[in-house]
């Protein structure tokens, strides 16, 4: 993928963000702070009609509420669409993340050893060789004056390889994978039957890797997830292909995002820039506070019974975003919260959600993006927007980060 | 000072463990657990505090 082309919609333009809002259309994320601010003063539960009924809290207080309320919210799904999956709970189609209790705890257990902080550690060297493998080729177009795409040419391939290994899956694919998670998170209100073949599309890619490890046993998280047992008794395929789907999709673009938000934030921010580039140790307190500012992911649930939420009548079957970032963002739970503090000591941030769902891959979300942020500037100290805010395209949908990123590298 | 965590709360952030590892591990499955007795020495409490005020789900307390 060497360019980025906005998924078509079936709905119109947004007439009004509180009443007809679409994380769909492309001024929502480009927006997406605005319209936030805008709403947490005016209308902190906002609803739209589209996608069949759609809330859109907007505070801290909110988002956490229905984070941890799994009684009158289901996870069975969790991407906003013109599509309802048809899997039911407590099960879902990609557990654990489409899981509800009691199911979840005993799927999430299956898949936590290997995404453990120390687990997770063993992997920096391969993420570290993997990053500056990027910088050189980049570095040698730069050297000849030209401007290198930091999201294409570099955030996009870092999490995509990690997971691939993992797997076990072929890394020439990797072009295979950015296309599923387009097609799963991006293509969200375009034609429900072209949904439909996409679904089952990644199915048969799953359903031949499956195979494929089945004839050829290796020891990789596909293989794990075909002999582990839950309850006494291995996974059905179609269950280990779900758990694969979530594992494949779900580390990819959003961590591709939060790199990319990251470099976005120091090329447009020379101090921040200078100072970590003067200040190495500051890296970790730094990157907590992009991830607060920059969070790329925003959840969803579906009302699983009618209730009265703080005066919004909630009907079963209606979407809830649950739009982390903008709880982050919530001056009611942070001090000078729309401002990106590179050394905030105290940030209680909820980039990686609050609750049972807390992401499964943070801990090796965090060291690709310290690694990959940390590398970036070490190659490159210096850098800036190569043609302004007008060469940035921001993603669609529920994960928000730069999916093109033109910088002028300045000293290399 | 002596540090608690709540392990119905705790998610596994990892926060506490990457802030103040001398005070904090993490199990198998990532989740906090606190070294020891909890018995925090005079050198440390400055990053115990910090790893309360970093914990998203309010999984750790402090007691005198």
């Amino acid at each position: 993928m060497t360019s980025y082309s906005t998924p078509e919609s079936i709905y119109g333009p947004v007439s009004d963000w509180a009443t007809d809002f679409d994380h769909g259309d492309p001024e929502y994320n480009q927006h997406a702070h605005a319209i936030w601010t805008e709403l947490r003063g005016t209308c902190p539960v906002a609803h739209s009609d589209r996608y069949g009924g759609t809330w859109l809290p907007v505070t801290h207080e909110h988002v956490r509420e229905i984070a941890y309320d799994t009684e009158n919210f289901t996870s069975r799904a969790v991407v906003v669409s013109t599509v309802v999956p048809e899997d039911p709970a407590p099960i879902g189609g990609a557990p654990p993340i489409t899981s509800d209790p009691p199911f979840h705890h005993e799927a999430r257990r299956l898949v936590l050893p290997p995404f453990s902080p120390k687990k997770i550690a063993e992997w920096e060297p391969e993420i570290r060789r993997l990053c500056n493998e990027l910088l050189d080729k980049m570095e040698a177009g730069a050297k000849g004056g030209l401007t290198v795409d930091a999201a294409i040419e570099y955030a996009q391939h870092i999490p995509v390889n990690v997971i691939a290994r993992m797997l076990g899956f072929p890394l020439e694919d990797d072009d295979l994978f950015r296309e599923f998670v387009h097609d799963i998170l991006e293509n969200i209100n375009g034609d429900p039957e072209e949904r439909i073949r996409s679904f089952e599309r990644i199915d048969a890619y799953l359903k031949a890797q499956i195979d494929d490890h089945v004839t050829n046993p290796r020891d990789d998280l596909t293989g794990y997830l075909i002999d582990v047992e839950l309850g006494g008794e291995k996974l059905p395929h179609e269950m280990v292909g779900g758990f694969i789907l979530l594992l494949l999709v779900a580390g990819i673009d959003t961590t591709w995002s939060a790199i990319g938000s990251s470099l976005w934030h120091l090329a447009t921010h020379e101090s921040d820039r200078r100072r970590l580039v003067n200040e190495p140790d500051l890296m970790a307190t730094a990157i907590e506070e992009f991830l607060r500012a920059y969070a790329p992911v925003t959840m969803a649930r579906l009302v699983a019974k009618d209730h009265d939420f703080h005066g919004c009548p909630m009907k079963k079957d209606e979407w809830v975003l649950l739009p982390f970032p903008a709880a982050n963002l919530d001056p009611a739970e942070f001090e000078n919260a729309d401002q990106v503090i590179i050394d905030r000591a105290e940030n209680r941030h909820a980039a990686f959600g609050l609750g049972i769902h807390r992401c499964l891959g943070s801990n090796l979300a965090r060291l690709e993006l310290h690694v990959a942020v940390e590398e970036f500037i070490k190659r490159f100290p210096d850098f800036e927007l190569a043609h302004g805010e007008e060469g940035v395209v921001w993603s669609v949908g529920q994960i928000r980060g730069p999916r093109q990123l033109p910088v002028r590298v300045l000293s290399a | 000072m002596r540090i608690h965590v709540d392990s119905e709360k705790c998610q596994g952030h990892n926060r506490c463990y990457a802030l103040a590892p001398e005070l904090f591990d993490v199990d198998d499955y990532g989740n906090a657990v606190v070294i020891g007795d909890g018995e925090v020495s005079p050198e440390l409490e400055e990053k115990a505090r910090l790893a309360l005020a970093n914990c998203p789900e309010f999984a750790i307390t402090i007691t005198d």
